[in-house]
C-alpha cells in the first residue's frame, strides 16, 4: 500500500537549476519523514510540489490517497502546511489570523473561532492573542504559523524547518506537539537543518543534495553507514596538530579529519576502549599534550558531512552538541542509498 | 497505530461547498481580512484621500482660468468640468492599491498559505478587489464633499448623480483587476506600486478628463475618445450635468453610459481571467 505521502520521479527545474532531479519519496501513514539537506538542496521545492503550490515538470505524487496534480483542491482539505517563512498577516491579531484560516478551511465561523482559541492556548499565545501579529517576536510568529497549519488537525502535515528560530524551550514544546500529533496518527514530512531534530523526531530520514535523494534509512542505519566509532582528540597547542595527525593515521581506519581552529582531530577506528588507551600512550610518548580525548559514536552530523561533503550550515547556529561539525571531512563512503 | 486521546480530533477540513456559494463566502472572508488590515493602517487611507484633494485644488487653481471649456475660460466652469475627471482618476488609483497589496501578500508568503487551503480559486483576488472597492467608495464620498466646498454642483438630480458614482465605482473595480494582475506579476510591493501607477498617467491624461479632447490633434483625439476611461468621464459629466460634454460623433462619446459599462465589464472579464490564472500558477 502506498504511504500517506508518495512521490515518484519528481523533477522541477528553474532555468538551469534542477531543484528536484528525480525524487522518490514514500511516507507510511502515521510516520515522520525527515528531509535533510544543505541549503539549496531542494527541500522547500519538494514541499511546495507536494502541497500543490508548484507543478513539477514531471513525476507524480499522491498525498492522503489523492493525486496532487489531478485533484489539488481535494488534497488541500487533508493537509496542513507550515512553510519555511512564517506566513501570517501582520496586521491581524493572532486570533484573527487563525479564525480566517479556519473559515477558509470551510469551517463555520463559530467552529473556527473556538478552534483558534484552543490553538492559541496550546501554543502559549493566549496572552498575545488579541495583539496584531506585527508585535510578535520571531518565535511567536513561527508558533502562530504552526498553529495555522494545525487548524483542522489534518491527516498529513508538512513542516518546512519548523523549529528554525525557536528557542530551546519552544523547540522542545513543538517537538512534544509533533509527537502528540504523530501518536494520534498524523503523517508528517519535516524538513530540517537540525540533525538532532531529525534524530529525535523522524522515523525515516532522506538526505537530499542537488535535487537528488542521496541516502535514506533510519537514523541508525545512516549512522552505521558512516562507519563505527571514532576517536576525537583536542590537542593543547596548534603545533601539536601535525604529530597528533601522524599518530592517529597509524591507528585509524580512514582519513584523519582536522579542524584547525578548535585543534580537533577525528578518525574512524575499530577497537574500542583498549585502542583509546593505546592512542593516549602513543600521543604521550610523542609529547603531544591533550586537552580532551574521547571515543564517539557517529552523529547524524557525520553522516551529513560524509554524504554531502559539507556541514549543515544552519546547524552551526544550533545550541549544544548538535553543532559539533568538522570542516575537512570529505565524503568517503559509497554514495548509493541504504535500503 | 492506536489513536491517542487528544484535544484535536483528526479531521480533514469539511468538504468544500464548491460553486458560487463558496466563492462568495471565501471572498467575503478575505475582503474582511483586508478591511481589518486597512483599518489598522489608517495612513494608507489618509494618503489615499489627500492625493485627489490635492489634485482638485491644484488643477482648479493652477489651470483654472487658462483652459477653454465650451468657449469660456471661466475658472468656475473649468472646476465643474474637472471634477468628473478627478473622480474617475481617483477611482482608477485603486489599481495601485490592489497591486501593492497582492504583491505584499506574495512577498510575505501569505499567497502560499492561501493557495494551500481548500478555498475558492478566485477568492483571494476577489476579496482584495472588494476591499479596495470599499476604500474607493469612501474616498469618493470625501472627495465629493470637498468638491462641493470648492463650488462643484450637480444639475440633473440625485438619482442620476448616484448613477454616475456607480459607473465610477464599476470602473475602479475593473481597474483593480488590472492591479491584481500587476501585483501577481512583479516581485516586490514597491514594483507593484510604481508599476501600478505609471501606466495610469497616459491612460488618464490622454483622455477628456482634464482637457477638452476636441482640441487635441486628430490621432490623439481618436485615442482619447476610445479610451475606456474617457467614456466614464463623459458619462459622469452628462449625469452630473457638468459642462464640457463632448459632442463628438465617436460611438463611446455618443453612448457614454453604455460605453462605460461595456468597457468596465470587458476589463473585468479579461483581467479577472488572466489574474486568476496567474494566481493559480504563482510561485
Ligand atoms: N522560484 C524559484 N526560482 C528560481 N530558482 C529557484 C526557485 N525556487 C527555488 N529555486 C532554486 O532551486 C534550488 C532548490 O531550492 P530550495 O528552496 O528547494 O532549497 P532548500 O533545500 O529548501 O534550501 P534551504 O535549506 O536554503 O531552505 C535552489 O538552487 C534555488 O535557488
Ligand atoms: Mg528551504
Amino acid at each position: 500500500m502506498p504511504g500517506a505521502i508518495h512521490a515518484e520521479g519528481l523533477v522541477k527545474t528553474f532555468g538551469d537549476v534542477r531543484a528536484l532531479d528525480g525524487v522518490d519519496l514514500d511516507v507510511p501513514e502515521g510516520t515522520v519523514l525527515g528531509l535533510l539537506g544543505p541549503n539549496g538542496a531542494g527541500k522547500t521545492t519538494a514541499v511546495r510540489v507536494l502541497t500543490t503550490l508548484l507543478r513539477p515538470d514531471s513525476g507524480r505524487a499522491v498525498v492522503a490517497g489523492v493525486d496532487v496534480l489531478k485533484h489539488p483542491n481535494e488534497v488541500r482539505r487533508s493537509i496542513g502546511l507550515s512553510g519555511q517563512f512564517a506566513a501570517v498577516d501582520e496586521y491581524l491579531t493572532g486570533r484573527e489570523n487563525l479564525h480566517m484560516v479556519g473559515q477558509l478551511y470551510q469551517m463555520s465561523s463559530r467552529a473556527a473561532k473556538a478552534r483558534a482559541g484552543e490553538l492559541l492556548e496550546r501554543f502559549h499565545l493566549a496572552d498575545a492573542a488579541d495583539r496584531p501579529a506585527k508585535t510578535y517576536s520571531g518565535g511567536m510568529r513561527r508558533r502562530l504559523d504552526l498553529a495555522a497549519a494545525l487548524v483542522v488537525s489534518p491527516p498529513v502535515m508538512f513542516m518546512d524547518e519548523p523549529t528554525t528560530g525557536l528557542d530551546p524551550r519552544n523547540r522542545q514544546q513543538l517537538w512534544d506537539v509533533i509527537q502528540e500529533l504523530v501518536a494520534g496518527g498524523t503523517t508528517l514530512l519535516l524538513t530540517t537543518q537540525y540533525l538532532e531534530e531529525a534524530d529525535h523526531l523522524a522515523h525515516d530520514i532522506c538526505v537530499v543534495d542537488h535535487g537528488k535523494v542521496i541516502a535514506r534509512g533510519t537514523s541508525d542505519q545512516l549512522k552505521l553507514r558512516t562507519g563505527g566509532e571514532r576517536v576525537e582528540v583536542v590537542v593543547h597547542r596548534p603545533d601539536m596538530i601535525d604529530p597528533a595527525r601522524a599518530v592517529l593515521a597509524g591507528f585509524g581506519k580512514g582519513e584523519v579529519a582536522v579542524e584547525t581552529h578548535t585543534r580537533k582531530l577525528t578518525v574512524p577506528v575499530a577497537g574500542g576502549a583498549k585502542l583509546l588507551a593505546e592512542v593516549i600512550r602513543e600521543l604521550d610518548s610523542r609529547g603531544v599534550e591533550i586537552d580532551d580525548i574521547g571515543l564517539r559514536r557517529p552523529t547524524l552530523d557525520d553522516v551529513f558531512i560524509s554524504l554531502t561533503g559539507h556541514t549543515a550550515e544552519l546547524a552551526e547556529e544550533g545550541d549544544g552538541d548538535s553543532a559539533a561539525a568538522g570542516g575537512g571531512d570529505r565524503g568517503q563512503g559509497p554514495k548509493e542509498a541504504v535500503k | 497505530m492506536s489513536a491517542v486521546s487528544d484535544t484535536t480530533p483528526r479531521l480533514a477540513a469539511p468538504r468544500p461547498r464548491g460553486g458560487v456559494v463558496q466563492s462568495v463566502a471565501d471572498s467575503l472572508v478575505v475582503a474582511r481580512r483586508n478591511l481589518i488590515r486597512m483599518s489598522r493602517i489608517p495612513e494608507m487611507i489618509i494618503f489615499g484621500l489627500i492625493q485627489p484633494i490635492m489634485f482638485v485644488v491644484l488643477f482648479s487653481y493652477v489651470f483654472g482660468g487658462s483652459m477653454t471649456i465650451g468657449g469660456t475660460t471661466d475658472a468656475d466652469v473649468y472646476r465643474n468640468f474637472l471634477m468628473a475627471g478627478i473622480f474617475a482618476q481617483t477611482v482608477t488609483f485603486a489599481t495601485a492599491g490592489a497591486g501593492a497589496g497582492i504583491a505584499d501578500d506574495m512577498h510575505k508568503g501569505l499567497i502560499d498559505r492561501f493557495r494551500s487551503l481548500p478555498m475558492a480559486r478566485g477568492a483571494v483576488l476577489t476579496g482584495r478587489t472588494l476591499a479596495d472597492l470599499v476604500q474607493t467608495a469612501l474616498t469618493v464620498v470625501v472627495l465629493a464633499v470637498v468638491a462641493l466646498l470648492v463650488g462643484w454642483r450637480i444639475h440633473e438630480g440625485v438619482p442620476k448623480a448616484l448613477g454616475a458614482f456607480a459607473l465610477l465605482l464599476l470602473l475602479g473595480y475593473a481597474f483593480s483587476w488590472i492591479g491584481a494582475l500587476i501585483g501577481l506579476s512583479v516581485r516586490t510591493p514597491e514594483a507593484a506600486t510604481s508599476g501600478g501607477l505609471i501606466w495610469l498617467f497616459p491612460v488618464t491624461f490622454v483622455s477628456n478628463a482634464f482637457v477638452d479632447s476636441s482640441q487635441m490633434t486628430p490621432w490623439l483625439r481618436h485615442v482619447a475618445e476610445w479610451n475606456p476611461f474617457s467614456a466614464t468621464v463623459q458619462a459622469c459629466r452628462e449625469l452630473f450635468g457638468n459642462p464640457g460634454v463632448s459632442n463628438s460623433s465617436a460611438w463611446p462619446m455618443q453612448h457614454s453610459v453604455w460605453a462605460s459599462i461595456i468597457w468596465s465589464l470587458l476589463i473585468i472579464a479579461l483581467f479577472r481571467t488572466l489574474a486568476v490564472r496567474k494566481y493559480r500558477s504563482a510561485s
